[in-house]
């Protein structure tokens, strides 16, 4: 029965969230609450731990909370239920994308689709960066942090990396990385 | 039959390889995807990705999981885009239910913090990079435009529902090209 449940439960919170990411968390907050399988503080321990993870946060979330509650297996359905709306709806869409791209109607929608994905990423890079260099908030303070300036050194680098010698995003993700632990180990930042 | 399972085969370590590297939301993939089907394996052309997006955004679900889905169908049907997503979910079901086992001792390992540093940094690179390719692919036209900047506005200044965005982008785009039509203009 539990199993059941996470399974529903987690197709709701897959057939529900637009948007992705952190716009589904009150959403899985009163989910996870309603049904005793995590607290508000366990939840944004976890959010910690998502971000330190590859993967769709949704998706580590379901993984854990079924983990949690029932084991791999509770892990298994939880997943499951989480991404199959997403995967049929796309299966039925993807069938008939090529039939009717040229409409008006769709290739209309898609005209506007289009455009605010480029509004959208933009607001996406602009609150992340927010994140990035004034964590703790604005203040002229982060100007003088050692922590502001290799960050900005991560990003420039990454950048020139990417954008002008076309490195493969995975390898700037390793450097980065390692950059991190460089400068861990040699006690350049303390987080 | 065997290139069919070879390329199903692909598929799945090729998006699997994407599960593993994706930090910092969908976003940050776009430019991996692009990277890996796109440019590498030709499964989609580079020009039909902001679509994928697009699509992906104005469906439930994370972005990771439409894409694969998508273009696993694109490529080869039913079975591609089973491979496909299972392929791109994997490495996180497994990290993290591994991590759940001890999540505490996750939670203080040093190294994992210093790298995260440097993580975040460079995903915002990649959310840069996101942004480039995005808008080259997109609609050139001043009703595009309009419609680019007032998302960005709303989302970043006036914390607007994404969804309500993403609903009024779709129809203000069929309104607008039905009515340059009816005129005999392409926008």
């Amino acid at each position: 029965m539990t199993y059941l449940l996470l399974f529903l439960e987690f197709l709701k919170i897959g057939a529900f969230t637009f948007g992705g990411g952190y716009a589904m968390i009150p959403f899985i907050l009163e989910t996870v609450e309603k049904n005793g399988w995590m607290t508000t503080q366990e939840l944004v321990d976890f959010i910690a731990v998502s971000e330190s993870t590859p993967g769709a946060f949704a998706v580590n979330i379901s993984t854990y909370v079924g983990s949690e509650v029932a084991g791999f297996f509770g892990a298994v359905v939880s997943t499951l239920g989480l991404i199959l709306p997403a995967f049929v709806l796309i299966l039925i869409i993807a069938r008939f994308y090529n039939k009717y791209k040229e409409s008006v109607i769709v290739s209309g929608c898609l005209m506007g689709l289009k455009s605010t994905v480029v509004g959208l990423i933009l607001a996406t890079l602009v609150s992340i960066s927010i994140e990035v260099f004034f964590a703790n908030g604005f203040s002229v303070a982060v100007f003088s942090t050692k922590e502001f300036y290799l960050s900005l050194f991560v990003f420039l680098i990454s950048v020139f990396l990417l954008l002008y010698k076309k490195l493969s995003p995975i390898i700037i993700i390793g450097l980065s990385a390692g950059l991190g632990i460089i400068f861990g180990y040699t006690g350049l930042i303390t987080v | 039959m065997k290139r069919k399972l070879k390329l199903l085969l692909s598929l799945f370590l090729t998006f699997m390889k994407i599960g593993v590297v994706t930090f910092g939301g969908g976003y940050a993939m776009i430019p991996i995807i692009e990277r890996e089907t796109a440019q590498k394996h030709k499964w989609i052309q580079e020009s039909d990705l902001i679509n994928v997006v697009a699509i992906s955004e104005s469906t439930p679900g994370p972005i990771a999981i439409c894409a694969a889905t998508f273009i696993g169908y694109e490529v080869a049907g039913f079975f591609g885009a089973f491979f496909a997503t299972v392929g791109v979910v994997l490495p996180s079901f497994v990290i993290i239910f591994v991590i759940s086992l001890f999540l505490r001792q996750f939670e203080e390992l040093k190294i994992i913090k210093y790298a995260f540093f440097g993580i975040r940094a460079g995903v915002l690179a990649l959310i840069v990079k996101a942004v480039i390719s995005m808008f080259k692919q997109s609609p050139k036209n001043i009703v595009a435009y309009i419609i680019m900047a007032l998302s960005f506005v709303l989302v970043t200044f006036f914390s607007t529902n994404v969804l309500v965005i993403i609903l009024s982008s779709a129809v203000v785009g069929l309104c607008a090209t039905l009515i340059a039509r009816k005129r005999g203009k392409t926008l």
